[in-house]
């Protein structure tokens, strides 16, 4: 019994993803991005049921109206408005009030009004349906009392006049979609593709290298563009197309690491124990080679991103009304001279998203690899 | 030495072959053809067509009519560009890109370089911060958005430059380009040269130097040595694609460099055109790592060619 307490407690190791994790957390630019990428991603999930606007609703009265944090109609839009919609009922507004949430009016018109053509204020963005107070000269003068319809554009419209603030949440969806999707395909080949070349080793390992080789010398967009012609621009295909490209380089990583992996005595271990290829690679081999791929993949997803907007750019992304960061800022590149929130809030959520993919990016690096602080 | 090129440049041949032939049969496997349009050609009319451009024949027969031309430098009719041969566009859109892309790689190298040193040298200050954060920000933020930001800033606002336009390749014109090309070039150079500079400052030979109190200036050169091996292996595929153009500089600054055929090309199944370009393309990204690997050799003398 003695002897037993007199045993010290052997001192509890800690692994490689333990001590990965307290020196990621120790790095404030990637804690940090990890707090914005969560929120982003949040922002994207649930934001566009939050604004209360469908991110494809066509608002025909807001076209382009810029960014704002006070409603819309402003006050010095609304007699124009009147009028507009007055002409449109043959009659001339007078004694416009406008209130905080209602306009009072007289249209006065040669001969009587139509009441039914008052749906016009109903079927405008600015009004709701109006409530005839009084009626004067056999309908020639109607008093009538308008609800206003208060719109938030916190991001202001898009040149159809939808909600830019919706669509950038909603195009933040697709684009992280892209980039985890195309990412996980790329993981998935590069990875077996990789492993199976580096831990056979010899003529299979060259000639699968040798076809990468081949692979890399054919220009990429090539490869996108076929693809998109083959898929019609399907999104969910395109996702894959794109990450079917991107695993050559998770391949070359991953081929690396195996070759030293194979050599390993545990690899030997298993092998003299009988163990099938198929599962040293799965048990033994492709464990072992995550940490460089944990890295390259938070750096894949921006790359991944970015050719998505550049597709959207050459118009060979997403189509309408579904709309992505990509597609967002080439609007907005192409008016950004008339309608610079238009670029401006697009761009600021991607270059946000990439900075702190990035910044993680970095400090998985240097938290799995310590050599390099 | 002279032997590797030699032996280089032989198996790039069958690498090309390879590349041609998958090219080739990719584009064909494709929906649509280059005489389809918004209201199809009367019957006869297309018939004609397809003869004259032997797209008739049995594909395999067309593979054969093209790689047998290809051999003899001629890279066919262009399909969409009815006027001009292959041949004829590369030659007057490549030196265009050529000139831009070379300029925007000397620029890239020029600034990026020192960059990264500078933030290797002062690593974890506040100038290695502010190089990072420079370099993230261009490689995140796309070109397409540079460029018109470059436009609206020097073009029309500051009126220093002009908006677009090639004028001859007159310099005015290949400012915006080329820092438009370069920026994201600059942000992938000092970074690179950042990451291998600090690895080769820990390394046992400048450490001695360093003992032997040798000024910063002698012991930066002697690690820039060192350092330069992973940007030189970088430096090849980017050369490749910086000198073949870039579709979205090409299209917004309304150059005519061939950047813009490829896609161009593939939208409008020009088939002579699209193989152009990929061959074009093969041969600059074959070119530049065979450059890069006797670079390499004679900046590392533990590498070996053989």
């Amino acid at each position: 019994m003695s002897d037993m307490t007199a045993c010290p407690i052997p001192p509890i190791g800690r692994s490689l993803w333990q001590d990965a994790r307290i020196r990621l957390l120790r790095n404030r630019a990637a804690v940090a991005s990890l707090i914005v990428l969560a929120l982003m991603m949040l922002a994207c999930v649930l934001g566009p049921l939050l604004t209360g606007h469908p991110y494809d609703r066509v608002y025909q009265d807001y076209v382009r109206v810029p960014a704002s944090l006070s409603s819309y109609p402003k006050a010095e839009a609304l007699p124009g408005a009147v009028q507009r919609i007055a002409s449109r009922i043959r009659a001339t507004p007078s004694e416009v009030v406008a209130e905080a949430t209602h306009v009072r009016l007289v249209l006065a018109s040669q001969r009587p009004i139509d009441q039914r053509l008052l749906v016009y204020f109903d079927r405008s963005d600015q009004f709701g349906t109006p409530v005839i107070t009084g009626s004067e000269q056999e309908g020639r003068r109607l008093s009538l009392d308008v609800p206003i319809k208060r719109q938030y554009f916190l991001f202001g419209t898009d040149s159809n006049g939808r909600d830019l603030l919706t669509r950038t949440l909603i195009a933040g969806r697709v684009s992280l979609a892209i980039g985890l999707l195309a990412t996980g395909v790329a993981l998935v080949i590069g990875v077996v593709y990789g492993a199976t070349a580096g831990y056979l080793g010899g003529r299979i390992d060259m000639v699968m290298m040798r076809i990468v080789d081949v692979l890399y010398s054919l220009p990429f967009i090539f490869f996108v563009i076929l693809l998109v012609v083959f898929f019609g621009r399907n999104f969910i295909l395109m996702f894959i197309a794109v990450g079917a490209i991107e695993w050559l380089d998770m391949a070359r990583i991953v081929r690396g690491q195996a070759l030293s992996i194979r050599r390993q005595d545990y690899v030997l271990a298993a092998e003299a124990l009988g163990v099938s290829t198929g599962g040293i690679l799965r048990r033994h081999v492709i464990p072992n080679t995550l940490g460089p791929v944990v890295v390259y993949v938070t750096l894949l997803v921006p790359k991944v991103i970015l050719l998505e907007s550049f597709l959207s750019f050459l118009g060979l992304g997403i189509q309408e009304p579904m709309t992505s960061w990509g597609v967002l800022i080439s609007d907005g590149a192409r008016a950004i001279q008339a309608t610079p929130w238009m670029l401006i809030f697009p761009a600021t959520f991607l270059v946000t998203t990439l900075f702190a993919l990035n910044f993680l990016g970095d400090g998985l690096r240097d938290a799995l690899d310590p050599r390099d602080r | 030495m002279l032997t590797y090129i030699l032996r280089r440049l032989a198996t790039a041949i069958p690498t090309l072959f390879v590349i041609v032939t998958i090219s080739f049969f990719l584009m064909r496997v494709a929906p649509g053809g280059p005489f389809d349009l918004e209201q199809a050609l009367e019957a006869k009319v297309m018939e004609n067509l397809r003869r004259i451009y032997k797209l008739d024949q049995p594909l395999f027969q067309q593979y054969l009519t093209y790689l047998a031309a290809l051999l003899r430098g001629d890279f066919g009719p262009s399909f969409y560009f009815r006027d001009f041969s292959i041949g004829e566009l590369f030659a007057q859109g490549l030196p265009v890109s050529i000139r831009l892309g070379a300029s925007a790689l000397l620029l890239a190298l020029a600034i990026g370089g020192p960059l990264g040193m500078l933030a290797a040298f002062r690593q974890n200050r506040a100038a290695d911060h502010a190089v990072i954060g420079f370099a993230t920000a261009g490689i995140t933020i796309p070109n397409f958005v540079v460029a018109p930001v470059l436009q609206i800033v020097f073009g029309l606002t500051l009126a220093w430059l002009p908006v677009g336009g090639w004028n001859g390749g007159a310099f005015r014109n290949t400012l915006l380009p080329i820092v438009t090309l370069a920026l994201p070039q600059i942000a992938v150079i000092a970074r690179m040269t950042r990451a291998a500079m600090i690895e080769t400052l820990r390394a046992n030979h400048i450490r001695t130097l360093r003992a032997q109190g040798l000024s910063t200036t002698t012991v930066a050169l002697h690690a820039a040595r060192g350092a330069a091996l992973p940007v030189v292996s970088y430096l090849g595929p980017a050369a490749a694609s910086l000198l073949t153009g870039s579709v979205v500089v090409e299209t917004i600054f309304a150059i005519p460099g061939i950047g813009r055929y490829f896609v161009e090309g593939a939208l409008n199944r020009d088939y002579t055109l699209v193989m152009g370009t990929v061959v074009v393309v093969a041969i600059f990204v074959l070119l530049f790592n065979l450059v890069v690997d006797v670079l390499y050799a004679l900046l590392d003398p533990r590498v070996r060619l053989e």
